[in-house]
């Protein structure tokens, strides 16, 4: 028996992958978020009774979904019996309706009322890891760093406008569907970058989000597989990832894309990204998050940072600033241009966005002054940029540049 | 079907001249032939200048009758519509549609369920 997995174990792994998918399918008997989430923690409060002594069933997401939407109807009865007038209503439509097909999956229909442009940012952020990660309200308080008490507040206030004002699971018309699916990208998106900007040294839970992050994006692209910029946006968070263990150097410090080993770059993720890359862009409706990628994907094929293809990253944000134009796209097309046209160019170019303020431009500004030998200017920079950096990694590493200028 | 509250915020002392005025109200005629053939209306109208309005107060037991508004700002609600509407994605068409007539911001809220 020593090749089996603990039980407990077991439950978690499901737990982790079933959780999202068994809400969102009784939630078609509850027509209640909160409803449906209690059925189905109780349903996995029963695995975990059972599932130790009789094994796992053969399909564990089934199971759990039955036994939820059982645990449901049942509520349904006993609140009936009470005289609840909105459970006996409940009660009449669940008996008509067939049984929902257990190996469904209507992720996407929650995912789409759980980024509803209606609810704040901040609460389609947690009630996306909440609903469809699975994570608890501690998880989410600790990885944003608020009391629990606010994110609890925060989660079941969106939960009641989904259900005060009827905000409906469904998967928006062609015609709404490229403005709502970019407003569910931008939350993916921004739980990633949680998670990453945390770095090392920072709580599981932060550093986790890019995991989380990681599965939403997975199942957004796999549910819309019609859609280039749901495969654009894994394909950016993938490689990405490819390159985290080559991302942390001694005492937490960030390592920069142009300084890492790239021996250590994960040649499995490298992969993975390049062919998403590859198949969205044969798609032919390019977007913001499909050109991040592709300019990922330059860096990705470059045997090391001399050999990297900075013409072609150049041209590759001129379409990005084109289809979404912004000062921070403005700075990162200029740290291109100074390996294509020298450090002076891409300094004029950089003045005049108006990022000051911003700490990566004093970090790129820095860098720049030091190659056009400005040695004093570049300290400075890189003193306002370590004061104004949030994370450790990033200060760490700046200091250490303004040392190795050598000057006072 | 749940019931919305679409309310028009305006701001204060600003009346636009009838040549501005005129197109708007056209539309906004239309607008409401619409809500009611789609069976989304219920009711609604334009509101008179806050200066029309009164206020009741009950203070020490005793309630007071003064000149209204209740609310002193910038801008005030000029009117509303009480709608009728399966979701709320439904009630943000005809509330979208409001915002693109008027160039007003428009505010969106659900009812409390009805009771018994």
């Amino acid at each position: 028996m020593a090749d089996v997995p603990d039980p407990a174990d077991s439950v978690a792994a499901v737990f982790r992958e079933e959780y999202g998918r068994a809400v969102s399918v009784v939630l078609r008997t509850t027509r209640d978020l909160g409803l449906a989430e209690e059925a189905v923690q109780e349903a996995f409060a029963a695995a975990a009774e059972r599932w130790p002594a009789e094994g796992l069933p053969e399909q564990p997401g089934a199971w759990i979904i039955t036994t939820a939407r059982r645990r449901a109807v049942d509520r349904f009865r006993r609140d009936a019996a009470r005289g609840e007038k909105e459970a006996q209503a409940a009660l009449v439509r669940t008996e008509a309706e067939p049984e929902p097909d257990v190996f469904g999956d209507d992720r996407l229909k929650l995912l789409f009322a759980c980024c509803h442009p209606a609810l704040s940012m901040p609460a389609r952020v947690a009630l996306a890891l909440r609903v469809l990660g699975g994570l608890t309200t501690a998880q989410i308080a600790s990885a944003f760093l608020v009391p629990e008490a606010t994110m609890g507040q925060r989660i079941s206030r969106a939960k009641a406008k989904i259900r005060d004002a009827a905000i409906p699971y469904r998967v928006p018309s062609a015609t709404e569907l490229p403005e709502r699916l970019s407003g569910v990208l931008a939350v993916v998106y921004l739980i990633y970058n949680e998670g990453y900007s945390a770095g090392l040294g920072a709580p599981a839970e932060r550093s986790g989000l890019c995991a989380e992050a990681l599965r939403l994006a997975r199942t957004a692209s796999r549910l819309l597989p019609e859609e280039p910029e749901a495969a654009g946006l894994l394909a950016l968070l993938v490689l990405s990832e490819s390159r985290r263990p080559a991302r942390s150097g001694a005492g937490g410090s960030l390592i920069p894309l142009g300084s890492q080993d790239r021996a250590l770059w994960v040649p499995e993720l490298i992969a993975e990204g390049l062919a998403i890359v590859r198949r969205c862009l044969q798609l032919g409706r390019l977007g913001p998050y499909q050109l991040q990628a592709a300019i990922q994907a330059v860096h990705s094929v470059a045997s090391s940072a001399d050999q990297t293809d900075w013409g072609r990253i150049v041209r590759l944000y001129d379409l990005l600033l084109a289809a979404a134009p912004s000062p921070i796209v403005r700075l990162n097309r200029a740290v291109a241009v100074a390996e294509v046209e020298g450090p002076g160019a891409a300094l004029v170019l950089i003045d005049a966005l108006g990022l000051r303020g911003y700490h990566v431009y004093h970090a790129v500004r820095a860098d720049l002054l030091r190659r056009l030998g400005r040695v004093d200017e570049a300290a400075d920079e890189y003193s306002e940029a370590a004061r104004l950096a949030p994370s450790v990694g990033e200060r760490t590493l700046l200091e250490a540049r303004r040392r190795a200028l050598g000057s006072p | 079907m749940t019931q919305y509250l679409v309310s028009m915020y305006q701001p204060d002392g600003i009346v636009p001249p009838p040549e501005v005025l005129g197109p708007i109200m056209e539309k906004i005629g239309a607008f409401n032939e619409d809500l009611q053939a789609a069976g989304a209306w219920v009711f609604g109208n334009g509101l008179l200048d806050p200066s029309s309005a009164t206020v009741l107060k009950l203070d020490g037991g005793e309630v007071l009758v003064t000149d209204g508004p209740y609310l002193e700002g910038k801008e005030h609600l000029g009117g509303f519509d009480i709608l009728d509407c399966p979701d709320l994605d439904a009630a943000l068409v005809w509330g979208r549609r409001l915002a693109e007539i008027t160039g007003l911001p428009i505010e969106v809220r659900p009812f409390a369920p009805a009771r018994g």
